[in-house]
Order: C-alpha cells, then sequence, then structure tokens
C-alpha cells in the first residue's frame, strides 16, 4: 500500500508498504529516519516515542497504515534551525546519555511533558517517564535534564 | 582524597576536558538528535534480511531439518544450516563447544537451528516457520545440583511436567557434553579445616536468572567484500575476540574477516557471546549481498546469556564479640547448555565468596554446571553479584543472633589494607571497607513517611495502584558492602592496544586515538580524549572509529578498560610526547633541562615557552602503536585456591531504606545510598553515572528482574513480563566518591562500573528483611514472599 504522511514538516510518500509495518518500521527502513528506536517492539519502552497530530505515541504500535495522512514528528524533527532543542541539549550537558539508546525516546517525552508543564515536580516528572526505560543510568541524569531543560525555558519564555 | 557529591547545585561545567573533569560525551549531540547510528540502524542498498530459526525445545535430538518450503518461498535467497558452516562448527570464547547451528542435538529452547535470507524481515520470518525440523523431545536437565549427580535441595524448584511427548532421561542423555556436566569445581582451603566457633548461623540463599536487558537489540549488518572476505559491523564489546571465533567458523584468515564497531545500545555482559556475527557472515557469503540481523526483544532473550542463578549454603562462625573464626560456603551455579564465561564466573564467586572480611579459615566450593536451562555468562558483577546477597545477609543473619548492630560486625571484620583474602592474596592497595560504611551510615536520612492518609499516593508502595493508602507500611534500613576484582584474573593475558596520532590539522595539534576497545556507552571515548588532552597538552582530539584496523583493545567487562585502554592511550601517547620532545630539542639545537609540554606549547621550568606544539611538528607526523599490560596475575592452586589472582580490587557499600507494605507485599525503596572508592575519577560525572546505573540494576535483581525458567523454558521473554526498574522504582541516591590512589594503576584509578550493581542489591534484600521480619532468602523478593500467601 501506499503512505502519505507528514514528517517533520516534510510530505513524505512511500509505495508497497506492507500492511504488517508498523509506523516505527516505516520510518526506519522507508523514510531513512532511524533516529526513533526498536528496543521492545511492544510498546513497553518508549524508545520509540513520536509525535502523531501532537500527541506523543509509541511509533511501534501504531500501524502504518494509521499514520496514512497524519503529521508525524520525530526525534529528528525537534532541532530548532539546525541548533539543538534545549531538552536535547540538557540531556548532553546533565550526563544524561549513556549508551544513548532510550534517549530519543525520552527526549520526545521530556519536549512533551515541558509543553504541557513549565516547572514540573520530581514525582510529575517521574510519573511522565515511567513509560520510557533507560538501563545505564539510573534517570538521576534524566531527571536532572528535565529540570534544566524546564529552568531554560522557562527563562526564555519570560524574555 | 577527594569526595564528590551527585546531584551538583549547578550545572555549571569545567571546560578543559582533561583527567578529572568531566567534559561532555564526543557522541552525545549525535545521540540526542537521533543521529547516532547503532548496529540495528545501518542500511545498504539491495540489502537482504536474516531472521534465525531456533528450538522451540530445551533438549532434543534433531532427527531431520527439510529447508525445501522455506527456499522456494518468493523473496528468500537462502536458507542455511549447519552443513552450510564451511569452518569450525563449534565456537565460544574459551571453549569452543556451541554449535553455530545446531547439528544433531539441541540442548537449550532458542538454540539457533538454520538461517533465512530474503527481502523483507516478514518474508524471511514467514519462510523460517515452513523449514520443517522433526525433533525426538527428550526431558531436560534443569537442577544444577542434580545435574552434577550431587543430593539436590529446594525441592520446590524442580521443572513442571512438559507438554509434548518426552523421552525420559537415562545416564547417556543426562550427561549434557562428554566430559559430563560439571564446567569447574573451584576449591578455596584456607586455614583450619575444623574450626569451631561460640556463634554460629547458616542459611541456604537463592538468586534467580537476571538478564542484561540492554535496550539496543543483538544487531548488524554484513556485506561481501571484494577479496572474497567480510565485513562486519555490529555491536559488541570485544571486537578482536568476535574477530577470532569468526575466522574459525567462517573459514577465512584475519585479514579478511573485518569488524567495525557500530553503536552499541548498552551491553552489561550479555555482549561478550557472540550473537548474530557468523550467522550474518554466513548468509552475506551466500548470497553475495549484505545482510542486516536485528532481534526482536523476545528473540534477545534467547539470542545471548544471562546472569547465573545461584543456589548457595553459608555457614558462619564467630567468637562471642562478633569476630568471624571461618567461614563455609556451597555454591552451585546454573550454567546453562554451554560454557560461555562460566569457568570465569565460578571463580569470581569462589574467590569473592565471602566477601571483604578478614576471615582466617575459609572452605568454599563453587560449582558451575551444565544443564538444559538458557546459557549463562557475563554479567554486570560476574559471580561477585550472587554471592554478595548470600554472605551479606549471613553477616545481618550473625548480628542479630549476637544482638550487634550489623554495621557494627561488619567493621569489626572488615579488610584492611594488607589484609589477606580468602586466596591467599594480600590486598596491597587501600581497602576502606570500613570508611566505605561508616559513610553510607552517615548520610542524612530521608524524611519519615507520613501517616497513612495523609500521604502523597505517588510515594506509597505501588504507587497510585496501592489499594491499602499506606495504613501498612513499615520502613526497614540496610546495608551492604562488597569488593570486586577489576580486569581478567587467573593469569590472563589481559592487554590493550593503542594508536596514539599526532599532527597539525588547520594550523592546530590534533591528536587521534584509535583503539579497538568497544564503547558500549560507559563513556570510555571522553575518557580516552581526557586523557590524550593530559598527557600531550592539546585541545583537539579525535577518537577513531572502533575496528580491527588496530590491534585488541580487550574486553569491555571486568570494569577494566578505563585501566586497561586507559593505561594503553597514556603509555602511547607518553612514547609520541617523548619523540616530540626529542624533535624540540634537536630543532633548538641545545640542551634544556625538564622540558615538557603545556597548552599546546613546549615548555621548561627554566625559559618558559619555547616552542608551539605546532611550530615543532610543522607537517610531519607522530604516530606510535602499543600493547600494554597491568600487571600479571597468577592461576590459583586447584585444591587450595590460593594464588594472587586478581589485579585490583575494588569496593563499595550501600545503604537501603525501603517502605515496605506488609499487607500488599509491595516494596518502595526511598533511598539507596552509595559509597564508593574509585582510586581516581578520571570523569568525576561518569563515575557517579556508572553508580546510579549500576545500582538501579542491583534494585532490579532485588526486587523484580527475573527470567522465570521452568522445564527448561523462558516464561517471561518480554519487557511486559520480565520486569525493569523505571523512574518511579529508583529513588534519588545521594553519593560519595572516595579516591584512594591504587599505586599499580594509571593515575592510581580504579574500575568503577561493577561494585554498584553488587553491593546495592544486598542492601535493598536486607532493609525489606528488617521491615519485614522473614529471612527472605531468595532475590528478587517477590510480594508473595513478604506476605507469605
Amino acid at each position: 500500500m501506499r503512505i502519505t504522511t507528514t514528517v517533520n514538516g516534510e510530505q513524505r510518500q512511500v509505495d508497497d508498504v506492507w500492511e504488517g509495518e508498523s509506523l516505527l518500521y516505516v520510518l526506519r527502513e522507508r523514510m531513512a529516519l532511524p533516529g526513533s528506536k526498536n528496543a521492545c517492539e511492544q510498546g513497553e519502552c518508549g524508545a520509540c516515542t513520536v509525535y502523531l497530530d501532537h500527541v506523543p505515541v509509541c511509533a511501534c504500535l501504531v500501524a502504518a497504515g494509521q499514520a496514512d495522512g497524519r503529521e508525524i514528528v520525530t526525534v529528528e524533527g525537534l532541532q530548532v534551525e539546525g541548533e539543538l532543542h534545549p531538552v536535547q541539549r540538557a540531556f548532553v550537558e546533565a550526563g544524561a546519555v549513556q549508551c544513548g539508546f532510550c534517549t530519543p525516546g525520552l527526549v520526545v517525552a521530556t519536549h512533551d511533558l515541558l509543553e504541557r508543564s513549565g516547572q514540573p515536580s520530581d514525582p510529575e516528572i517521574r510519573e511522565a517517564l515511567a513509560g520510557n526505560l533507560c538501563r545505564c543510568t539510573g534517570y538521576e541524569k534524566i531527571l536532572d535534564a528535565v529540570h534544566l531543560a524546564a529552568d531554560r525555558l522557562s527563562t526564555s519564555e519570560k524574555q | 582524597m577527594t569526595t564528590v557529591i551527585a546531584r551538583p547545585e549547578s550545572h555549571t561545567k569545567v571546560i578543559g576536558g582533561r583527567v578529572g573533569d568531566s567534559p561532555q560525551r564526543p557522541d552525545g549531540n549525535l545521540k540526542v538528535r537521533g543521529e547516532f547510528a547503532y548496529s540495528s540502524d545501518l542500511w545498504m542498498e539491495g540489502m537482504l534480511w536474516g531472521v534465525t530459526l531456533r528450538s522451540p525445545h530445551p533438549y532434543a535430538r534433531i532427527r531431520s531439518i527439510d529447508i525445501g518450503p522455506a527456499l522456494a518461498t518468493p523473496g528468500v535467497s537462502a536458507v542455511l544450516t549447519h552443513e552450510d558452516v564451511p569452518g569450525e562448527k563449534l565456537y565460544g570464547m574459551d571453549i569452543a563447544d556451541q554449535p553455530v547451528l545446531a547439528i544433531d542435538v539441541v540442548r537449550y529452547q532458542g538454540e539457533p537451528v538454520a538461517l533465512v535470507a530474503a527481502n523483507h524481515p516478514e518474508v524471511a520470518r514467514q519462510a523460517a516457520k515452513k523449514i520443517r525440523v522433526d525433533y525426538e523431545v527428550y526431558e531436560p536437565v534443569t537442577d544444577p545440583i542434580e545435574a552434577l549427580g550431587h543430593p539436590g535441595w529446594n525441592p520446590g524448584q524442580h521443572s513442571t511436567a512438559p507438554v509434548v511427548q518426552v523421552v525420559e532421561l537415562n545416564a547417556e542423555r543426562a550427561r549434557l557434553h562428554p566430559n559430563g556436566n560439571l564446567v569447574r569445581h573451584l576449591k578455596i582451603r584456607k586455614g583450619d579445616p575444623a574450626p569451631v566457633a561460640d556463634v554460629v548461623v547458616v542459611g541456604e540463599y537463592e538468586v534467580g536468572m537476571q538478564d542484561q536487558a540492554f535496550l539496543g537489540p543483538e544487531s548488524g549488518l554484513a556485506f561481501p567484500a571484494e577479496d572474497g572476505g567480510v565485513e562486519l559491523h555490529v555491536a559488541t564489546q570485544w571486537l578482536h575476540s568476535d574477530q577470532q571465533q569468526m575466522c574459525l567458523a567462517l573459514g577465512l584468515p584475519p585479514e579478511k574477516v573485518r569488524l567495525t564497531l557500530a553503536g552499541v545500545g548498552g551491553a552489561f555482559g550479555g555482549r561478550e557471546d557472540l550473537s548474530m556475527h557468523v550467522h550474518a557472515c554466513l548468509l552475506t557469503l551466500h548470497t553475495g549481498k549484505p545482510v542486516k540481523m536485528v532481534y526482536h526483544r523476545e528473540e534477545s532473550f534467547f539470542g545471548h546469556v544471562h546472569r547465573h542463578p545461584a543456589t548457595m549454603r553459608y555457614e558462619h562462625g564467630a567468637t562471642g564479640d562478633g569476630v568471624l573464626v571461618y567461614v563455609k560456603a556451597a555454591i552451585y551455579l546454573d550454567g546453562g547448555a554451554y560454557t560461555s564465561s562460566t569457568p570465569a564466573v565460578v571463580a569470581n564467586a569462589g574467590t569473592l565468596g565471602i566477601g571483604p572480611y578478614v576471615v582466617p579459615n575459609v572452605q568454599v566450593d563453587c560449582f558451575g554446571s551444565y544443564t538444559n536451562n538458557p546459557p549463562c555468562g557475563a554479567m554486570r558483577g560476574f559471580g561477585a553479584v550472587q554471592v554478595a546477597f548470600a554472605y551479606e545477609a549471613q553477616m545481618d543473619r550473625l548480628a542479630a543472633e549476637l544482638g550487634m548492630d550489623p554495621v557494627e560486625l561488619r567493621c569489626r571484620n572488615a579488610m584492611t589494607e594488607g589484609a589477606q583474602a580468602p586466596t591467599g592474596q594480600v590486598i596491597d592497595s587501600a581497602a576502606p571497607v570500613e570508611e566505605l560504611l561508616r559513610r553510607v551510615q552517615s548520610m542524612p536520612m530521608p524524611a519519615e513517611h507520613p501517616a497513612a492518609g495523609d500521604t502523597d499516593l505517588r510515594a506509597l508502595p505501588g504507587g497510585v495502584s496501592n489499594v491499602t493508602h499506606g495504613e501498612s507500611v513499615v520502613r526497614g534500613v540496610g546495608y551492604a558492602v562488597t569488593y570486586k576484582n577489576i580486569g581478567f584474573s587467573e593469569g590472563f593475558d589481559d592487554y590493550s592496544t593503542a594508536r596514539v596520532r599526532l599532527e597539525v590539522v588547520n594550523g592546530e595539534p590534533t591528536v587521534t586515538v584509535h583503539t579497538a576497545a568497544a564503547e558500549v556507552g560507559q563513556g570510555l571515548v571522553t575518557v580516552e580524549q581526557q586523557i590524550a588532552r593530559t598527557e600531550l597538552a592539546v585541545d583537539r582530539v579525535v577518537v577513531h572509529g572502533k575496528d580491527t584496523r588496530v590491534g585488541s583493545g580487550g574486553s569491555t567487562s571486568a570494569s577494566r578498560q578505563t585501566y586497561v585502554t586507559g593505561g594503553a592511550v597514556k603509555a602511547a601517547c607518553e612514547k609520541v610526547r617523548d619523540v616530540l620532545l626529542g624533535m624540540a630539542r634537536r630543532q633548538l639545537g641545545h640542551t634544556i633541562a625538564g622540558l615538557r609540554l603545556d597548552d599546546g606549547k613546549v615548555v621548561s621550568d627554566g625559559e618558559g615557552v619555547v616552542a608551539a606544539i605546532a611550530d615543532v611538528l610543522g607537517d610531519r607526523v607522530i604516530e606510535e602503536t602499543l600493547q600494554w599490560r597491568h600487571r600479571p596475575t597468577e592461576p590459583i592452586d586447584p585444591e587450595t585456591g590460593q594464588g594472587f589472582a586478581h589485579v585490583q580490587y575494588a569496593f563499595s557499600a550501600h545503604r537501603a531504606v525501603v517502605d515496605v507494605d506488609v499487607e500488599l507485599g509491595l516494596v518502595k525503596v526511598v533511598a539507596l545510598d552509595c559509597a564508593q572508592d574509585v582510586g581516581k575519577a578520571i570523569n568525576p560525572e561518569a563515575v557517579v553515572g556508572q553508580i546510579q546505573g549500576g545500582s538501579a540494576q542491583g534494585l532490579g535483581l532485588a526486587i523484580m528482574e527475573e527470567v522465570i525458567v521452568t522445564g527448561g523454558m523462558i516464561r517471561n521473554p518480554s519487557f511486559t513480563d520480565y520486569l525493569l526498574p523505571t523512574m518511579l522504582d529508583m529513588p534519588p541516591m545521594k553519593i560519595a566518591v572516595l579516591e584512594y590512589a591504587d599505586p599499580h594503576a594509571p593515575y592510581g584509578l580504579r574500575g568503577v562500573g561493577e561494585p554498584p550493581t553488587i553491593s546495592s542489591g544486598p542492601a535493598v534484600a536486607a532493609a525489606i528483611r528488617q521491615a519485614v521480619g522473614k529471612p527472605l532468602s531468595r532475590v528478587p523478593i517477590r510480594p508473595e514472599h513478604i506476605t507469605g500467601t
């Protein structure tokens, strides 16, 4: 089948998609966007989190056909004019990245959290990101990164 | 000595990036942008997808394999079996006993039987289902103690009846390998064989099978080379060990099997053994096309070794005032179907089996067995994790028997520098066991949990799912301390190779560091840059991609890379520096005392700056390649276990504070504080990251993580059913990093990665026991163990 979507602001069309393919497979293998990660492929780890019509979803749980005609933003689409988004920058600076396989999903999930809540508390962050598994960091520096990004975003909004 | 406390007040970075600083990782920006190329992200024009057909049975004889219908499937390019393996058909890191593809017998569920390459992964998977394998199914050997013919214990743990028609075991079939079912029996015999003590405590303990659960699945891309060889881009922990095993299986010389490290999504021991390496190369050599293989999560549970489950019986004897007189231990580790690294895991569990305590009389018998359970091998902590649960539970039990405080009992028996390990090895650098315990003991305690009904549900055990709202929540506090060998032991030739190049690029002196040491997320690439900047006083340092075009870096395991590859990079830089300073002397035409490098310049104490490095170099290039070794170790005596077995020891202690809902059996770890001696923190932020991440894995084993195996079958091969700690499960940590230099190691550093995974779990288990008042001698501790229902 043919799938037509908007991905990271660009109109994309792919042909010969098998009906059983997930949005994650189409992004990674057909659209050359492997940033969204394939860690569990059953919606448990959050590594493939993308925006689908502005709502964060696990791309592995979305059938490719469901994405037809819709708008998708992946981790590759979060940069602003070629610069790292403040959330991305905070993850690097806080040491929240080790192997980094969970990072794209966490960056998207954090991006979404900070869109909804400017200065989330620790319990709010933990609850919001509990669907994103990280095996390397023990999460402490991810918590630091979220706070750092929240501080920077709220400061830039005030200016 | 300095102390670094986690969660700094400010995120201001020290710019500079030399040893002791915390510069950002060179791959960080790529990773947050989603542009870092992991082994599962690779793509080539015209590539095929490879899949593996695996045995559904833990033990069976293969009567026949019919690949005809699979091969006839449209889109399929190849279907291969053991007959297509051109070289050695068995592989293994030290002992080659594992078939590349099953030959006549399968010995564990998930053993690879056949391969398919097709133009789409789903086409390959469907074709694999059409391969007809006729099995004669045997009753599996599942008890690691009975597998050795030893009288069993823990009758509740035996296998359940399988559903298929099964041929019962007889003496011949119960022997899984030609030499029987014993992988290794390690004995420690020290002091009086029949010691007598005032107080004796005995306990039996079990540790479940843990999975590394790295997030990046086993994967890689192989493609044929013009010289008849093969290229493989893969996620691994040791490129050269892989290469050596692959050459044997493929029947190719090393120059025709070239490996490049792709992005690695975590490892934790699970990538020491080969997974899809040979398989992808077989398919690519057979088809002449690039072949990509990526395991699904379920397949990953069958595609790598796990942490050995352990069954342990301990007896501790002490004087009435709490001085240890003796320890006796019998330790059984289930190695599963093939050898993997079981011999070395047995060595660690045996030699480290009584913990960091001074004990004059020690008898340890540590066994590794073959069974038809999933193969077990390396996982962070490597044998030291299992025994720590037992010896630390014993210390608590002994303290209770003596009416002593558990920390006081530990301190009374703590190892110090100059103490003798059970192997007779004298600890010849700092052993701050007591200080580590005192450090965590003196850290501020978390706030008491609020009265029932008055609390944020999210703070309760079970979180918002807690249905009692905290009426039955009891707090407990537990301590544990441990030590771990760093680097490869028992006389292993444990070296690393570094190639360091210094040249002027765009007017700026530039260092390129090339090693084959695998970066798996821990930050070795950052450390390599820091060492080169420190030794050569140059800001711009490029870390070359990791591949087999330079000599072996040894394994990224045993917490050894900063020590050994760091040592190699340091030594190669020193050699480059000597050459550079020689050039400077010749150019100056006279001898200047005390020439050294500082901030891009050649300086001397007497004359200050004498030349810029860039000017000394001009268009010349200095390149040095060398192998570097830590001091040698020795094999231990097979009868007494005595010998200089380990190159270095690292120590850590944890204090865990838990809230337990004793009615529901739910646990919330409220605090998990750690003190660790790292000798020298080469990168303090990365050290803290290792402690936090390592502690999370220990917490996981204590209360949630287990590969459940019954009848040789894995029952929970998914992240739905194998539970990993989430952000809600990990508490904030207070961390003290001690720096007592080890005079034998580069910069005085100690390996960092493993100790926190070892002492965290036993501390959590101890805290739960204190809250619940039950022995809880098996981990992971589940709700039903706490409630007794």
